[in-house]
């Protein structure tokens, strides 16, 4: 019986059409919808799952960003998370916070927490890194199961069926571990009113990475971000002469 | 001279004064509504006038002045709609537009939004609720542990304990998906077990509300029965003490029930003969009882085939020898008309609400199809057929929010006077939701016609919002006469006044020259300055006017028509649709102020839909005081009732067919 790490990350809902910043140095955040990143989302669900199998004892949310992602920290305790931690993480850290940064602080949380497994999204519907887990599990020197589509417990030992190119790949590694969640893990379940109302009395600790040791500074630097570039307007050809003659005036054949 | 002809006529303002405010009225309504379909309707409207006079004969005797001094203060109304019909200006409710929540529970909703949303955009199939004639089992399992079926009742009986204006933003979200649904929960929360959140004993309280919460047990509100809709005073179903004293013995026949089917706990209204106590004789009363269907004799026919709300349970239920147990008695017995009142008035704003939801669903459809259809090739949002459509459905759909959650907030904060309010909210969201759906499928064209674009459905589950819980038609009656009883009453007290002249000189002064300037077409210096945005400040004018000629209205008809007003639905009719419009001027007025204040990213937009609301409903509510006052019009009026009178009489059209045959 043991205790789960589940990162939960606020990110900008699915369903909002993203904008650029004029000045493009990042997305428009203010006044747009945020939610938790459907993965972490599938993360939360397989650790509460595990919980009430009676596989583990206790699950703690993690989230690190400015105050608001205690929302998204609400969210998981509203689906079953015991209690959640909030490291603290704003302004100009939090703007150049990346996977590396993220997993110093799971990393160092999982030893502080003795945590036995360490589930997290695959990746994040914003920045789609899909790094997190890995470096986690390397900082830690953990055995890793990622895009992990089934998981199952047995003793000491996690079996994680693995999504790969081609197929399904079947492993046994010991714990403790660090999981990623791939999409058909589960489906996550909805957090209903009543358990919103019983999240309130969870407790969330606040921290800042300096509590943990963590060294935030960053070595990327974002040059630029654009739009994805607008789909230009195709031309219609009579035969199909005409369009192999097309395609080999501009070289694509 | 305005003056003297208050005094000529005494018995206007006595038979206007009446209170308690509510059940009088109502029962005037019903009885003067149905007089030309039941013959006893207009020996009951005569009769409850008759009582009316009677209490106030009464009051008058025993009251010393005192009293009736200390009472015509306590009377005073906050009401925003109470004051307009007096001309004059209350901006206690409606300025600033109320902000009630406090950061906690700010917080809890706007962790409840979400998950809420995201159950009706990916779980719940509307069509499918709609083509089974059943909200789905899984979707009902769903929504009872979503906490849906409970959401008002206190969390210490295991609801989800919200405010009013919370209630408001998650009904909302439910009328943007499903009014169907929408129908099953309010028909259970809104209406079904409201009165036991309303007026029940701690003991009913705490032995119904938890299992009514969770949705283990549902609930329906059971008052139209088959002879009686809008007259809901004249039921029939009988309650009869048993011998040994324990029970009430119900019997009668409920129709139209929503969740009828379902349901385990019941609302029912039921009369008894009771001994009056000022007069001595027995007389029906109507009392409100907790039924449970276990009870025994308690049965319901099949679900109904109707034109929409499908997936939402609607049947007959009826009462056979339903031993009631008197502690089930809800509220005061012989109260029950009183409860049925409470319980409707105070679920208004949720439809409201919910319809808000709905405008901006299919206001979101109209605007896709419009943003993307290409004909004579452009976009046809370039055209202006177009544009005026998706403009007036952005107005009315902001009107309707404004509504809905003023009335939230006022209610939040504790008024207990906002019937006139609510009853404008439900009429005005009823009718800009199926105008709004309406045009939303002219604007899709043929698209919007077929089954797939799933708007027919909307527009089919919507018609039933402007007849249910108070037709739209009886609700104008109601506003009016709410309206003309408290300006019956301000008559009254200059009447009084003018009883001693000498005593009361400051108050007749004012009057006096308040009336001399709006005679004169001065500014009688009302003013909404302070309370609106100064970049509103022409829109607030128009308010001001609008006020000042519809207060001016009012009166004259109260004078020409005296205690017959209660008669004149189609004077009534063009009061409640200036009511209407001079309300909706304020909320918009006020919540596009707000937005200017705050300096919203949207506050530009606010102000020219403010704006451009309040130039056309000035012009309306301009062009129904002008008719009231021509003789035309009273021609027009005159001319319709013989139509009528003709076409009935006829059983159909009169005129033969063009070509004879």
């Amino acid at each position: 019986m043991s205790r789960v790490l589940v990162g939960v990350k606020r990110v900008i809902d699915y369903a909002v059409k993203i904008r650029v910043k004029p000045d493009h140095s990042g997305v428009v955040t203010d006044g747009v919808k945020h939610s938790m990143n459907p993965f972490c989302e599938i993360a939360v669900e397989e650790a509460v799952k595990l919980k009430e199998k009676k596989f583990i004892k206790e699950v703690v949310a993690v989230s690190c960003g400015p105050a608001q992602v205690t929302e998204t920290i609400r969210t998981a305790l509203a689906m079953g998370c015991d209690r959640g931690i909030h490291v603290e993480v704003s302004g100009k850290d939090y703007e150049a916070m990346g996977p590396l940064q993220i997993s110093k602080i799971f990393a160092a949380l999982a030893k502080k927490e003795e945590a036995s497994l360490v589930i997290l999204g695959k990746q994040a519907i914003d920045d789609d890194c899909n790094q997190t887990g890995q470096m986690t599990a390397a900082l830690l020197d953990w055995p890793q199961g990622t895009f992990a589509s089934e998981v199952t417990i047995d003793g000491e030992k996690v079996k994680v069926v693995r999504e790969i190119d081609g197929g399904l790949e079947t492993i046994k590694i010991s714990m403790p571990a660090v999981l990623t969640a791939d999409l058909r893990l589960n489906t996550p379940r909805y957090a209903t009113l009543p358990n919103i109302m019983k999240a309130k009395k969870k407790k969330i600790a606040n921290m800042k990475p300096a509590d943990l040791g963590v060294d935030m500074v960053s070595r990327v630097e974002v040059l630029k971000v654009d739009e994805p570039p607008t789909r230009l307007a195709g031309v219609k050809v009579e035969t199909v002469d005409d369009l192999v003659a097309k395609l080999k005036a501009n070289g694509t054949i | 001279m305005l003056l003297g002809k208050v005094s000529l006529t005494p018995a206007l303002c006595t038979a206007l004064r009446i209170s308690p405010a509510f059940s009088g009225i109502q029962q005037q309504i019903g009885a003067a509504a149905t007089q030309n379909a039941r013959l006893y309707a207009s020996s009951q409207a005569a009769e409850v006038g008759n009582a009316v006079l009677d209490k106030q004969a009464v009051g008058t005797a025993t009251a010393t002045k005192a009293a009736t001094a200390k009472k015509a203060q306590s009377v005073e109304s906050q009401s925003f709609a109470v004051n307009m019909f007096k001309g004059q200006i209350n901006p206690s409710q409606v300025f600033p537009f109320p902000s009630v929540m406090n950061e906690e529970q700010i917080q809890f909703l706007q962790e409840l939004v979400p998950p809420v949303s995201k159950f009706f955009e990916e779980v719940n199939d509307p069509a499918k609720n709609d083509s089974l004639e059943k909200v789905e089992d899984s979707t009902m399992e769903s929504l009872k542990e979503m906490g849906a079926f409970g959401l008002q009742v206190p969390q210490d009986l295991g609801g989800v304990g919200l405010t009013n204006t919370q209630y408001a933003r998650l009904v909302e979200v439910v009328g943007q998906h499903d009014l169907g649904v929408g129908i099953t929960l309010g028909a259970h929360q809104s209406i079904g077990f409201k009165g036991i959140l309303l007026v029940g004993s701690p003991a009913q309280k705490e032995k119904y509300l938890p299992k009514l919460a969770t949705g283990e047990t549902l609930a329906a509100f059971c008052l139209t029965e088959p002879a009686s809709g809008s007259d809901a005073a004249s039921i029939k179903t009988l309650a009869t003490l048993s011998p040994c004293g324990k029970h009430y013995i119900l019997n009668g026949g409920k129709i139209w029930i929503s969740n009828g089917g379902l349901a385990e706990i019941f609302t029912v209204f039921a009369k008894m003969p009771m001994m009056d106590e000022k007069t001595g004789q027995m007389k029906d009363k109507i009392t409100a009882f907790i039924v449970e269907r276990s009870f025994g004799g308690v049965t319901h026919g099949p679900p109904e085939k109707k034109m929409g709300i499908k997936a939402s349970n609607t049947a007959e239920v009826y009462f056979e020898n339903v031993p009631v147990p008197i502690e089930n008695v809800l509220g005061e017995v012989g109260g029950g008309f009183k409860v049925a009142m409470a319980i409707l008035n105070n679920g208004r704003f949720g439809m409201a609400a919910a319809l808000s939801g709905t405008m901006k669903g299919v206001i979101t459809q109209a605007v896709d199809h419009a943003a993307n259809r290409v004909q004579f090739g452009s976009k046809i949002h370039t055209y202006g057929a177009i544009q005026e459509k998706l403009a007036r459905m952005a107005m009315l759909q902001y009107v309707t929010e404004s509504m809905a959650y003023m009335i939230s907030g006022n209610m939040d904060s504790g008024s207990k006077d906002y019937h006139i309010e609510a009853a404008i909210s439900k009429i005005f969201a009823s009718e800009a939701a199926w105008e709004v759906t309406d045009e939303c499928i002219q604007v899709m064209g043929g698209m919007g016609f077929m089954k797939g674009s799933g708007v027919e459905r909307v527009m089919r589950d919507l018609r039933i919002f402007r007849i249910f819980e108070g037709t739209n038609d009886i609700l104008r009656l109601f506003v009016a006469l709410n309206g003309f009883q408290d300006a019956g009453k301000h008559l009254k007290s200059l009447q009084k006044a003018l009883k001693n002249p000498l005593g009361n000189a400051g108050l007749l002064a004012g009057e006096m020259t308040k009336r001399a300037k709006r005679r004169a077409g001065l500014s009688t210096g009302l003013t909404l300055q302070g309370s609106i945005h100064p970049e509103l400040s022409h829109s607030g004018d128009l308010a001001v006017k609008a006020i000042e000629h519809f207060g001016v209205t009012v009166e004259d008809m109260l004078l020409k028509h005296g205690k017959n007003i209660l008669h004149e639905q189609f004077v009534l009719k063009r009061v409640a649709d200036s009511a209407i419009d001079l309300y909706a001027m304020v909320v918009v007025l006020s919540r596009a102020s707000r937005s200017l204040s705050q300096g919203h990213a949207s506050a530009q937009h606010e102000k020219i839909l403010c704006e451009t609301w309040c130039i056309e409903a000035y012009d309306r509510i301009m062009k129904n005081v002008k008719d009231l006052k021509s003789s035309s019009t009273t021609q027009v009026f005159k001319n319709m009732k013989a139509i009528s009178a003709a076409v009935v009489e006829n059983g159909g059209t009169v005129a033969p067919h063009p070509l004879g045959f």
